[in-house]
């Protein structure tokens, strides 16, 4: 269905007005399968909007999403996301109460393979599917390097595992295009080379395309093959990550009028 | 002093017997469960029939079960799934009401109580699993409109479920005989059968209500549906008190209190622990399953729950159904077992209902243990010791068992905020704790080697 020409996720003309403030106009943005692409901009820009623009959270004013060739626009975001689109947060959204393991279970809940009447009898099905549901997300930890912390609840984690079960917990929906806000925020500059390996690693081990939004430049240029660049909600520029640093609109964005010329 | 020894002896043996029974059914072997059932059934039934627990303690017994059920449905609402409810009572009173009055129009020679609600339970039912599906098919219907869907339907079903009740219930006319004449059906062990059935059918009714409720309101942020369900609480209290002026049920005497509601008598603890075990075991294998973990993810954040494809809507709406269901059994066993035949609005009104948020908070928002304690803790704390206790020292001194209470409750909040028991959880209530893998266990061992 997906055929090479498809492009996975095709968004056109996408608008969305809080009241009378146009937080996102007329974005436009075309990814194809396996991509690795980059949302960067100014505080502001309408980022997170995009991203929530995306994943249901918002409804758009005006405009087209389109993911594997199926229109999003009217969705609940927990069918957005069954579709697979997978998403983290800007500020880490745990399940804090809830352990490592079963942060990733909950992830697991629209393919668990049995129903309510199962579990409340705990009947065969019950115990066989709930069984390799929980190897599944054991497997899964343990491709994190989280087996050991399963137990552990999720608000006891330093700020780094908690971005990893994030990831894991976005993984386990089975998704096919990953949104990430701003993964790299908070991580020190060796916890940042471990988060890029480990974000070309799942690309390739789960074909997945995704899409994340950084503020670090560094972290931005090393690992995106194209970038979007957005400021006051309207999109400025996208290339490589080399052509953008040398796009005088974006140096001006970042830096203000005038900057381009000093550097 | 002999009986503030005597209270506190009393306390800790309830505590004993819970955690006993919770140890008997988390154990694995299945004929240690059964027998310790039987044991843990047993124990009481003698100690009733014997009359080693008086009148007064077998009171506290039932009354302390029924809260049971209801703050365990309430912990499941509030606790576990993060909807702060005071419509609790609401659904203990509609179980309690519609129970009494299927069981008192059987005794009196009646079916047609008996057959409406069953027939009404199952019609209603079907017509909600028929809208829900429809509905499934045509998206994008807003909430009120599907909550006028649903309401029209089951005012169809409730209309041929009466019709329908009065239609065949000349046919149970001989069986059951007339007022003060009860034919063979409305005595002996048809009657503790039929009990048993009211009981179940009082809990669905309450969930079908719930469920209509909750559609619409659950839509509501958590402070506004916290009022919008303490007025269902006020909106159900006026309509027992005004039930035999603008509500067809001359029975229910109104505010004077119904008389005469049938008893379990002998059969009372029977059901009562039958029941309190079956909503114990529901909603622990609620709880920890793929499901109740669903619950918990809504509790602890929407947003998030929503970006991991859960469907927050009928998340909310099942927690609440099931929290209803438990109440209204829990206010049919109340019915049933108190020995006094007597039920008045004044029980349901919306100031006792604060009762099951108090003793879900006392016991640990979250903890299924916490509420099965302190629902029995609550009980003989406040109505057994501090009611004789202070009945020593005059008329007027019971009252004081007001003031003493929420000090010992604010006191506890200051102390243990998360409440008696936090969440700790005893043997059969327990989550599973799955154990490491062995090369992870090897792992963290050695991590914690190098630490130290």
């Amino acid at each position: 269905m997906n055929t090479p020409q498809q492009p996975l996720l095709n968004i056109q003309g996408l608008t969305k007005f809080f009241g009378g403030l146009c937080a996102v106009k007329d974005f436009s943005m075309t990814l194809n399968a396996g991509d690795l692409a980059g949302l960067i901009g100014p505080n502001g820009a309408g980022k997170t909007t995009a991203f929530n623009l995306i994943t249901g959270i918002y409804h758009p004013t005006q405009g087209e999403i389109d993911f594997n060739g199926e229109s999003m626009v009217g969705l609940e975001p927990f069918e957005i996301t069954r579709k697979g689109i997978g998403r983290t947060f800007q500020n880490i959204r745990l399940f804090p109460n809830l352990t490592v393991l079963d942060n990733v279970c909950v992830s697991y809940h629209p393919h668990a393979g049995y129903n309510l009447v199962d579990s409340i009898l705990r009947n065969h099905r019950y115990g066989a599917r709930e069984k390799e549901l929980v190897e599944r997300a054991q497997d899964f930890l343990a491709i994190f390097k989280l087996e050991g912390i399963q137990n552990e609840q999720a608000k006891n984690l330093p700020y780094g595992e908690q971005r990893r079960v994030e990831i894991a917990r976005a993984l386990a929906c089975n998704p096919r295009l990953l949104l990430l806000d701003e993964p790299a925020a908070g991580m020190n500059p060796r916890e940042i080379v471990d988060l890029m390996e480990m974000i070309h690693f799942i690309r390739d081990r789960f074909g997945l395309t995704i899409l994340l939004i950084e503020h670090q430049m560094r972290f931005v240029m090393g690992i995106c093959e194209k970038l979007t660049v957005m400021d006051f909600g309207e999109v400025i520029a996208r290339g490589t990550p080399k052509e953008i640093q040398d796009d005088p609109r974006v140096v001006e964005a970042y830096l203000g009028k005038g900057a381009a010329h000093v550097s | 002093m002999d009986f503030l020894l005597l209270s506190m002896v009393k306390i800790v043996a309830v505590l004993a017997y819970i955690y006993g029974l919770m140890w008997v059914l988390g154990h694995t072997k299945r004929w240690v469960k059964f027998l310790g059932v039987a044991l843990a059934y047993g124990i009481i039934q003698i100690a009733l029939s014997t009359e080693i627990l008086t009148a007064f303690d077998r009171g506290l017994l039932f009354q302390a079960s029924a809260i049971t059920m209801v703050s365990l449905g309430l912990n499941l609402i509030y606790g576990f799934n993060g909807q702060f409810s005071l419509g609790q009572w609401g659904f203990y009173g509609i179980g309690a009401y519609t129970s009494a009055d299927i069981a008192w129009r059987w005794v009196n020679g009646d079916a047609s109580g008996f057959l409406a609600v069953l027939f009404g339970v199952v019609l209603v039912g079907f017509v909600i699993i028929g809208v829900g599906a429809f509905l499934q098919k045509v998206r994008g219907v807003p909430v009120i409109s599907a909550f006028t869907l649903y309401l029209l339907g089951t005012v169809l079903a409730g209309a041929i479920a009466v019709g329908l009740a009065h239609l065949l219930s000349p046919l149970f006319a001989g069986g059951l005989g007339v007022t003060g004449a009860p034919g063979p059906l409305a005595q002996g062990l048809p009657l503790q059968l039929l009990f048993f059935v009211s009981v179940i059918l009082a809990g669905a009714f309450s969930a079908e209500v719930s469920f209509l409720f909750g559609l619409p309101v659950l839509t509501l942020g958590s402070d506004y549906f916290g009022i919008a369900t303490l007025g269902f609480t006020i909106v159900v209290n006026t309509l027992m008190v005004n039930s035999d002026t603008i509500l067809p049920f001359p029975e229910m005497k109104g505010g004077r209190g119904m008389v005469g509601v049938p008893q379990m008598n002998e059969f009372a603890w029977l059901w009562v622990f039958v029941f309190m075990l079956l909503v114990i075991i529901v909603m622990r294998n609620l709880i920890h399953s793929s499901t109740g973990r669903t619950i918990m993810a809504v509790r602890e954040d929407e947003i998030a729950a929503k970006a991991m494809g859960i469907d927050i809507a009928q998340t909310k709406l099942l927690a609440f159904i099931f929290g209803s269901l438990f109440a209204g059994i829990g206010g049919a066993v109340y019915a049933h077992s108190t020995g006094t035949s007597f039920l008045s609005p004044g029980t349901f009104t919306f100031l006792v209902g604060f009762n099951p948020l108090i003793i879900i908070v006392f016991g640990g928002l979250g903890s299924m243990t916490g509420t099965i304690a302190a629902s029995f803790g609550w009980i003989f704390f406040l109505e057994g010791m501090l009611r004789v206790l202070l009945g020593q020292l005059g008329t007027e001194a019971p009252t004081w068992r007001f003031v003493l209470y929420p000090i010992t409750l604010l006191l506890l909040m200051l102390i243990r905020p998360q409440g008696l028991l936090g969440l700790v959880e005893w043997g059969f209530l327990k989550a599973k704790i799955h154990p490491l893998r062995r090369s992870a266990a090897a792992d963290a061992a050695a991590d914690s080697a190098k630490l130290s």
